[in-house]
């Protein structure tokens, strides 16, 4: 009934139908003897993360089936929830697959899914667990509370004997379990689940108990579902009942479990809630940009994308089930009718907008500078914003320089410790990688570099900076000075002067400020030994840096 | 008096030259000889004529070289024989041997006595030898004539070897001089100012061989596909967005675009975080924005049903880089919902993003992303793909395909494949989509206005173009400066 067939993806067409539908087979792989199909699926499209919800989906788009209906039926067990939980994982949510039967591949793909929503909505379990357990085993009503971890004791699953919570938790620390255990540690209590005789079901969100364990012989699910978020482990529960009630005696029939909270109150879970939306079919059938399909087409259209719509006049009824909790608003219907008819049958329109374009004065002018240097003979280089620490502050011998600049918290490597405060480590770097070039070597840059500034909403403001460096047998400081009074006229500027500095860059007595009116804007000079040989540089080198904003 | 000149003037005297004889007479090196003979017929004029000959000649092998210094096998044996004899197994163990006990026994110099009581020993036959193959293959070293007879039992010896040598028979030309008039190599002004150019001869020039190398500026190979990718969003009316501004907020890089604070999008191994300055101020976010987007996060609204979560300003207000120049984009869009009157717009930038990825031949923490948006009233996906046809027909690509996707932000939502000739495939080229309205409603974007928007990066198409493999080939300071000053006018629509 699932509509599983091994062969169906060897089918031809089969690549087109996932296109067409919006998934994408992306590997066929050998392992073990067996062939894989690996799938890439919407990230919001949690009803297709697991081959019976993927092939449901499949064939209700084809026609080939339709939309199952699900019947919820009255509980029969309850869980209690306790008031301890609050601040370590405040939600559970449960239901009861009755009469089910498993075979070896549909029980590995139960196993599955419930890996990939832990992954994605649970985020590694942060949010949302699972746990799923042989009801025959145990006994409610259930217990859903928080204690102290030296009280937690059982045997955890795969386990042989029975330990507390810490001893469970320094095994755990050394296996595939480690990442889960921070979610809860920090906590002076962890969450259990338990049956009515005190027998542990699970310790969210890290780990099942031995005792009710569920086999290829289990005949009756209870699944629990913890949370620090209220709709996503509704959304769990819902999917993994959506998919697998399926191989239930009465296929499709969920047995609900009555959850009664600290204050009291009651409801039942899961949901399995549809909600009826009603829209303009007009509206619709206008972003879509589908111009002449009826109302009744447009019903179709979603029917084959499981969700039922039937006409109501003008309007469209659409019921959305308890398997698409990704539609938000009208505008995920308007995808899936434009889906449903083909994105690539729809009719292209070019926008029937008249407008001027404007560009960026501050991009216009760095292009024209950047053609200007080239003009002069130097070749552009493209370097990386980022940089070590070092690099802007004590490789250029100015170690303050690092209090200027943006600092990122995460980086990987030292090479993304900061933004860059100046484009010279970059070209410095460059002429190190160069070594086999002709001499001199003549390199430019006109690219972003980032400050702290208290001013801005962000705290930090972009320059648009120009840097040339030359680097020969000589220090070549007069090309780089004759460079600035070539790019100065060409900038049409007069009002600039350079100004000997002690800045400890440069070679002492050949380094100067570039002054713009009174205001210091740049500056050019031979570098400093000791900064060349840091960037390991073995030729003497002059540098031109300068803020290209003033003249915007 | 150089060689050419020598030639010359030995033929205003004698009839012709033999430049093996010529050579051997005046102890000159034959092959500089040629060399001079070669220059003197490359000259416009026929000062003279050269005849090629070639004639055999016999060299000594390394082995024949051998027995012109140390003597030949069989003498080397027979002096080695003293006057008392030498027993046969003493005299055997001499390097070689065999061959020479066999060569002297053959010319009659050696007798053996086999009977001998101290077992076989050898006596001399004659009291003395010449070595006549040593003074042979002497005479034939220094090219003394020798008997042809014997010439072939040296060959077979592998004592000589044939070398075919080429030489010239050298006569006068047609325009014979001794005066030798130099062709010039190029045209001077000296030659304009005094017209002798008019008189001289020139150098053939060789149309073969590369010009000058020219020393130039060069523009970077990347930066070069943004201009063309900027000049196409100029020709279809694009404005520009202002994208300097690398350090962005979650606010505006996330939330505003409706992107919910779980979206692993937003985790640390996906996201560089600011340490310092580590928040924006709240007080600097609009405030009355800010509440519509936390309360459409929360509990949706403009007929969304939302996410259902506590939404923490703490998290807006987290410094990053930002991870896409859409948070650019909704600024903009931002800035436009807030005039009086909506004016329609199309908007695009090109600069850097950041990503916190685990880095690889094809991704880098920072790219370049390209994006285009338009903002008018009843835009359709049909408008959507047909700009897209539009804009990718600028870059040469006719074939497109679309394929549903999702993005957070943007619904229905569109990848982009082009079909590529030379992969033989359809490659994912970009993303596109119609901003949500859970996006655009809160910064008061009118009700029938739509954004349509799609974005690619700069790198992976400029990698396509060039059949470049890894990206750190294409930018950072590692990239090697010819291939940027090699690297030819970008041609985005010439496939």
């Amino acid at each position: 009934s699932s509509g599983i067939n091994a062969e169906w993806p060897l089918r031809p067409g089969f690549e087109d139908l996932c296109f067409d539908f919006g998934v994408e087979l992306d590997d066929i792989v050998e392992e073990e003897g067996i062939t894989k199909f690996k799938i890439d699926i919407p990230a919001n499209r949690y009803d297709l993360l697991c081959v019976e919800g993927l092939s449901q989906g499949l064939n209700v788009f084809l026609g080939k089936t339709t939309l199952p209906r699900y019947t919820v039926l009255r509980a029969r067990e309850r869980l209690h929830v306790d008031g301890s939980v609050e601040g370590v994982r405040p939600y559970v949510v449960a239901a009861v697959l009755r009469d089910i039967t498993l075979t070896e591949d549909s029980y590995n793909s139960f196993i599955l899914l419930q890996d990939k929503l832990h992954q994605n909505i649970g985020r590694e379990r942060s949010l949302v667990s699972i746990g799923t357990h042989d009801l025959d085993t145990i006994q409610g009503p259930f217990k859903y509370h928080a204690l102290p971890p030296p009280e937690i004791k059982f045997q955890p699953l795969n386990q042989d004997t029975v330990m507390t919570a810490p001893q469970m938790f320094d095994i755990f620390r050394k296996n595939y379990l480690k990442p889960y255990l921070q979610i809860i540690e920090s906590s002076p209590v962890y969450p259990l689940i338990t049956d009515v005789n005190g027998t542990v079901l699970s310790l969210p969100p890290v780990i099942n108990g031995n005792h009710s364990k569920i086999s290829l012989s289990t005949r009756n699910i209870f699944i629990e579902v913890t949370a620090k978020d209220r709709k996503k482990a509704g959304i769990v529960l819902d999917t993994i009942c959506g998919a697998f009630s399926e191989y239930c005696t009465t296929p499709h029939t969920i047995e609900a479990v009555e959850i009664v909270q600290a204050d009291g109150s009651t409801f039942s879970s899961p949901k399995m809630g549809s909600r009826i939306e009603e829209y303009d079919s007009a509206e619709l059938c206008l972003k879509s940009g589908i111009k002449t399909a009826t109302p009744e087409q447009l019903a179709d259209l979603l029917t084959k994308m499981c969700l039922r719509a039937s006409v109501a006049g003008e309007k469209l009824k659409v019921e959305i089930g308890p398997t698409r909790h990704d539609i938000l608003h009208q505008c995920d219907v308007e995808e899936d009718i434009a889906i449903a008819y083909g994105y690539n049958n729809i009719p292209q329109v070019l926008p029937d907008l008249y407008t001027i374009a404007v560009e960026q004065d501050v991009n216009k002018l760095s292009d024209s500078v950047r053609e200007e240097l080239a003009r002069c003979g130097f070749t552009e280089v493209l370097t990386f914003s980022l940089c070590s620490r070092d690099d802007v502050s004590v490789n250029l011998r100015i170690p303050e320089a690092v209090g200027g600049a943006v600092q990122i918290s995460n980086p990987k490597t030292f090479e993304f410790q900061v933004v860059r405060t100046t484009l010279l480590p970059g070209m410095l770097k460059t002429a190190s990688c160069n070594r086999n070039m002709p001499l001199p070597l003549k390199l430019f840059e006109v690219s972003d570099i980032v400050v702290k500034d208290t001013l801005t909403e962000t705290g930090t403001k972009n320059y648009r900076y120009v840097c040339a460096l030359f680097a020969g047998k000589t220090s070549g400081f007069e090309v780089v000075h004759g460079l600035l009074d070539r790019v100065m006229l060409m900038l049409d500027v007069k009002d600039y002067h350079i100004q000997q500095t002690s800045d400890p860059m440069f070679f002492p007595g050949r380094g100067a400020d570039i002054i713009l009116g009174t205001k210091k804007i740049g500056h050019l000079g031979i570098l400093h030994p000791e900064v060349l040989e840091k960037f390991d540089v073995t030729l003497p080198c002059s540098v031109l840096e300068f803020n290209l904003d003033p003249f915007v | 008096m150089s060689l050419d000149q020598v030639i010359l003037n030995t033929l205003s005297e004698q009839k012709e030259i033999d430049s093996l004889i010529f050579a051997s007479e005046n102890g000159l090196d034959h092959q500089k000889l040629v060399g001079a003979i070669k220059s003197l017929l490359s000259l416009p004029k026929e000062y003279i004529k050269a005849e090629q000959k070639q004639i055999s000649v016999w060299e000594l092998t390394d082995e024949g070289k051998s027995f012109v210094a140390n003597g030949s096998y069989e003498f080397v044996l027979y002096s080695a024989v003293t006057k008392d004899g030498i027993l046969q197994k003493e005299l055997m163990k001499m390097p070689n041997a065999k061959i020479g006990f066999s060569k002297a026994m053959t010319l009659g110099w050696l007798v053996i006595d086999k009977k001998h009581e101290d077992g076989p020993t050898v006596f001399r036959k004659v009291d003395d030898a010449t070595d006549v193959v040593k003074t042979m293959l002497e005479d034939i070293n220094t090219q003394k004539k020798v008997d042809e007879k014997k010439i072939q039992d040296l060959k077979k010896r592998k004592l000589i070897t044939p070398v075919v040598t080429k030489f010239y028979l050298v006569t006068k030309g047609t325009s014979f001089n001794t005066q030798i008039e130099r062709p010039e190599a190029d045209l001077t002004a000296d030659m304009l100012q005094d017209g002798s150019w008019k008189e001289k001869s020139f150098k053939e020039y060789n149309f073969k061989a590369k010009g000058a190398p020219i020393t130039s500026g060069y523009l970077h190979p990347l930066l070069k596909v943004r201009t063309e990718y900027r000049r196409i969003f100029l020709d279809m009316g694009f404005s520009e967005m202002p994208t300097n501004k690398f350090v962005e907020n979650g606010f505006w890089n996330f939330d505003a675009l409706f992107q919910p604070q779980q979206h692993p999008a937003r985790d640390a191994h996906d996201t560089f975080f600011i340490s310092n300055p580590e928040m924006t101020d709240a007080s600097k976010l609009p405030a009355d924005y800010l509440e519509k987007v936390k309360s459409t996060h929360e509990n949706g609204g403009y007929g969304s049903t939302g996410y259902n979560y506590d939404w923490k300003i703490s998290e807006a207000q987290k410094n990053i880089l930002r991870t896409h120049t859409t948070a650019v984009s909704a600024r903009m869009l931002y800035k436009l919902a807030q005039q009086e009157e909506f004016r329609p717009v199309k908007m695009f930038s090109i600069d850097r993003v950041f990503r916190n990825e685990t880095l690889d031949a094809t991704h880098l923490a920072e790219f370049h992303q390209i994006e285009g948006l338009v903002a008018d009233r009843n835009l359709t996906l049909g408008h959507l793909i047909g700009i897209l046809y539009a804009f990718f027909k600028k870059l040469g690509i006719e074939k497109l395909k679309f394929k549903p996707a999702y993005n957070p932000y943007t619904e229905p939502s569109m990848e982009i494949f082009s079909y590529h000739p030379g992969l033989k495939k359809w490659v994912e080229i970009g993303n596109s989509g119609m901003f949500r309205p859970e996006m655009l409603l809160p910064m008061g974007i009118p009700k029938d206005v739509n954004v349509i928007a799609w974005g690619l990066s700069l790198e992976r198409p400029t990698m396509i173009k060039y059949g470049i493999n890894n990206i750190r080939e294409l930018i950072g300071h590692k990239v090697n400066l010819n291939m940027v000053q090699e690297n030819p006018i970008c041609r985005l629509n010439k496939v």
